[in-house]
This record gives structure tokens, C-alpha cells and sequence, in this order.
């Protein structure tokens, strides 16, 4: 049977990892390349980038990173962050992408999920949202990074994602966001359950516990995890040997 | 030299860098003469059956690519790569394959699973092969997709639902359902075996 997955995701501006990555034995800490390669090594399911450049120059760099983590990891890659046309999504795949993944720009227009699925295939089309609590049982999406409330609720958004077409929702809860208490396994449950795609838990993760809860409770598919694991407080080989001694099904290297 | 056929698949460099990475000397081409004159062929796949096999024809490389495998040299298809060699696709309105192996590419029916069938699943080595030298039954690949062959050829499977073609084999010929560039060690092992074959 499938396993569940475990993923994560790195930060990228100008072809440069940011936010603190503090491995050992790294002999640059700041190369996506080079961490790509180590989270493949050890036992990372896939690995996101999220691209964060503000400028073209910085978008072709990426674009470079991209190119050279498809020679060395041999891992699913998923590149996200400001990618609002499907030739940009065509490029991001030609260059080594397996997936793409879709945020404010398709809130703006939804149907950029359609054109993009209709060109490349669901499978390679990811629904990204950042969501907020708007009150019990409620959450909002929200774009621009988390900064914009868009009205609209996170899980009719991601049904109808998966209706024009992403194959894979992720859900970023901005309340949880780097807080380390835990992923919203309320709102996971309710995404779960209103869709048939794969479902990524992202936002809140402390420790393997938090990540047994959105595997299990949550009905999440794949954790995503950014700090915990560039922090190396915990390793992806830990949270994997973790979990598979809960009894969750995991690809144990 | 093996040859990485060209198709505008997508993906193909993925492939070609997987090879690469384990010793192989992969060239990415659509030139007939070249496929003819490989030490091995890998033909990539990502997306449709009809529009794979349309984008084959088109380039008149269907006929190459019989050729080849009918000269008994390598030759390993991946995931869309591999359902192209049978009979017939049965994906949107249907389609004729190259018709090297016989059977049809079928849809998953796993009813209460998510289809298309994404992510790790553990392989089941049904039969012996060379292409799965000195790899563990159980052992974790990558899969994306949502049709599958049903064929006599099978020599690994997976479970989702019901037993999934993971991989095909008769002769020399291969096609692997997963892809084995994305699949982290135990798929560059893979392509490695393949590879060897190809120096043989």
C-alpha cells in the first residue's frame, strides 16, 4: 500500500536557502543543492522549494537551483512561490520540477488550475493555500504570503481546486504557522474529507508527534515540515522510524 | 551510448540524469539512426496514453522503436513508456500502443483509494529479473499514475486496491510502471542494473 510521505521544504531567494538551516557537517548551509541531496539521503519522500525571489534575476536562479537538484536528488521535487502562468509552469518542469504548486495567483484566477492541469496533468499540479480560523469550523484563505484575507472559505476553495483540476491540496494553516504546537488537525480532517486528492499538512509542526496526529487523526497524506528539520533538532530518518513504530505505513531507508 | 528518446514528453532529462548518475552515458534524441545504433533505449513517459503515443507517431518513431527492441538489445520503458509497448490504452478515447507486448493499459479500479495512485508503494517481485538484481521484495518506489497494464509479462507488482503492474520484462525488453529517477537509491540500483545490461 501507499505510504504516507514525509516533506521538506526549503525557503529559496535568489538561488540561496534562507530562515535558518543549522546542519552539521554541511559545508554550506545556504545551498538548496546540497541540502536536497542530504534530505534525499536521508529518507525524504520529496522536497519542496519555495521560491521567495522578488526578481526575474532571482527567478532564473532558482530556475538554475532547480536544473542542478534534478542531477543529484533523485526524490520527487515540488517548486512553489509566485508562479502565475502555465509557460512558467512548463518551464519549472522542463528544468527538473515533478510538481508545481499554485497559491495567490490562483485565487486571482482560478481557472490558471485548469489551464495548467489541462496542459501538464493533474499529477503535476499542486493547490497551495494558506488558511486562517474565521470561527468554529470556519477557515479563511489567504494570499500574498498570508497577508491578504480573500473572504473566500478554505474548504469549499480547496473542493473546487480539485474540481478544475490540482491533484494534490496543500494546506498551510497560518495560525499554526511556525508556532510549533502542532498542525490544525480540525481543519486538515475537514479538507480530507471534502476532497479525493492527496492532502499535505503544512504549518505548525513541532516534533513527530504533531505529525502522527495529521497522519492519522487529520487524514492528511504527507507532512510538510520546514524549521523542525533544517534546525536538524530533529531528522527525517527519526520522525519516519517514529511513525512507522506507531503504525503508520512509512518508506523507512 | 544509451539513447533517451525524445518525444516532448517531459521529464526525459530527469531520466536521462538518473542514467547518468549511475555510469551511464545517456543522449536524449529523436534521430532514428541514433535509437538504431544505441546500446540501449530508454523511452520516458509522463501524461496521456493518446497524446504519448500520438507524439510517437507523429515523429515517426514508432517504427524505430519496434526495430530496436525487435533486434533484442535493452530496452526499458517507463511509466507511460511502458503502457505504449502493449496492444492498446483504454485512457480518454482509447488508442492503439505499439503492439510490442501483448495486453491492454487499463484503468485502476481501487474503490476507496485516491486515484490517480501517487506517492511510495512497496514492490512485490513476482518473478526473477535482471532489471531487479539485488533488490529486496517490499523495497519502496515512486509511482504517479492511473492506468496500468494487464499483461502475461509482469515480474513485480504493488498493491492499491488490487495487484498493480509495477514492471513488465520479456527478454531484453523492460517497462517499469514507477519511476525509477525519482525513486531516490533503490531506483538508481535499478538503473544501474539496466545500465550493466546495456555494457553487457
Amino acid at each position: 500500500m501507499l505510504a504516507k510521505r514525509i516533506i521538506p521544504c526549503l525557503d529559496v531567494r535568489d538561488g540561496r536557502v534562507v530562515k535558518g538551516v543549522r546542519f552539521a557537517n554541511l559545508r554550506d548551509a545556504g545551498d538548496p543543492v546540497e541540502l536536497a541531496q542530504r534530505y534525499d539521503a536521508a529518507g525524504a519522500d520529496e522536497v519542496v522549494f519555495y521560491d521567495i525571489s522578488a526578481s526575474a534575476e532571482g527567478r532564473r536562479t532558482t530556475l538554475d537551483v532547480v536544473t542542478a537538484t534534478a542531477e543529484r536528488a533523485f526524490i520527487p521535487l515540488t517548486v512553489g512561490g509566485g508562479v502565475s502562468d502555465p509557460d512558467w509552469v512548463r518551464t519549472l518542469l522542463r528544468a527538473g520540477a515533478d510538481k508545481v504548486s499554485i497559491n495567490t495567483a490562483a485565487v486571482a484566477d482560478p481557472t490558471l488550475i485548469e489551464r495548467a492541469a489541462d496542459r501538464f496533468g493533474s499529477q503535476c499540479i499542486v493547490l497551495s493555500m494558506d488558511v486562517r480560523r474565521a470561527g468554529p469550523g470556519r477557515w479563511e484563505v489567504l494570499t500574498h504570503g498570508g497577508r491578504r484575507p480573500t473572504g473566500r472559505d478554505a474548504i469549499a476553495w480547496a473542493a473546487e481546486g480539485e474540481r478544475r483540476g490540482a491533484g494534490e491540496v496543500v494546506v498551510n494553516s497560518i495560525d499554526a504557522d511556525g508556532g510549533r504546537q502542532g498542525y490544525d488537525v480540525t481543519l486538515l480532517r475537514a479538507v480530507a474529507d471534502s476532497v479525493g486528492v492527496p492532502v499535505v499538512a503544512s504549518g505548525g509542526a513541532g516534533g513527530s508527534e504533531d505529525m502522527y496526529a495529521a497522519l492519522t487523526e487529520g487524514g492528511a497524506d504527507a507532512a510538510l515540515a520546514a524549521s523542525i528539520f533544517h534546525s536538524g533538532e530533529v531528522s527525517v530518518a527519526d520522525v519516519k522510524r517514529y511513525l512507522s513504530g506507531r503504525g503508520v505505513l512509512m518508506r523507512v531507508v | 551510448m544509451i539513447a533517451v528518446i525524445d518525444y516532448d514528453a517531459g521529464n526525459l532529462h530527469s531520466a536521462a540524469k538518473g542514467l547518468a548518475a549511475v555510469g551511464g552515458e545517456p543522449v536524449v534524441t529523436s534521430d532514428p539512426a541514433v535509437i538504431a545504433g544505441a546500446d540501449a533505449v530508454v523511452l520516458p513517459g509522463v501524461g496521456a496514453f493518446c497524446d504519448c503515443v500520438g507524439k510517437i507517431r507523429e515523429r515517426g518513431l514508432d517504427a524505430p522503436i519496434r526495430a530496436y527492441i525487435a533486434s533484442g538489445r535493452p530496452f526499458l520503458g517507463i511509466c507511460v513508456g511502458l503502457q505504449v509497448l502493449f496492444d492498446r490504452g483504454l485512457e480518454g478515447a482509447g488508442a492503439p500502443g505499439l503492439g510490442v507486448l501483448p495486453g491492454e493499459v487499463v484503468r485502476i479500479e481501487a474503490p476507496g483509494l485516491k486515484i490517480p495512485h501517487m506517492g511510495w508503494n512497496s514492490l512485490r517481485l513476482a518473478r526473477p529479473s535482471r532489471l531487479f538484481a539485488g533488490i529486496p521484495d517490499g523495497a519502496y518506489v515512486y509511482f504517479v499514475h492511473s492506468y496500468h497494464a494487464v499483461s502475461a509479462d509482469v515480474v513485480a507488482t504493488c498493491d492499491y486496491g488490487q495487484p498493480i503492474t509495477a514492471a513488465v520484462a520479456r527478454g531484453n525488453c523492460f517497462g517499469v510502471q514507477f519511476h525509477p529517477e525519482k525513486s531516490s537509491a533503490v531506483g538508481l540500483r535499478i538503473l544501474r542494473n539496466f545500465v550493466e545490461l546495456a555494457a553487457a
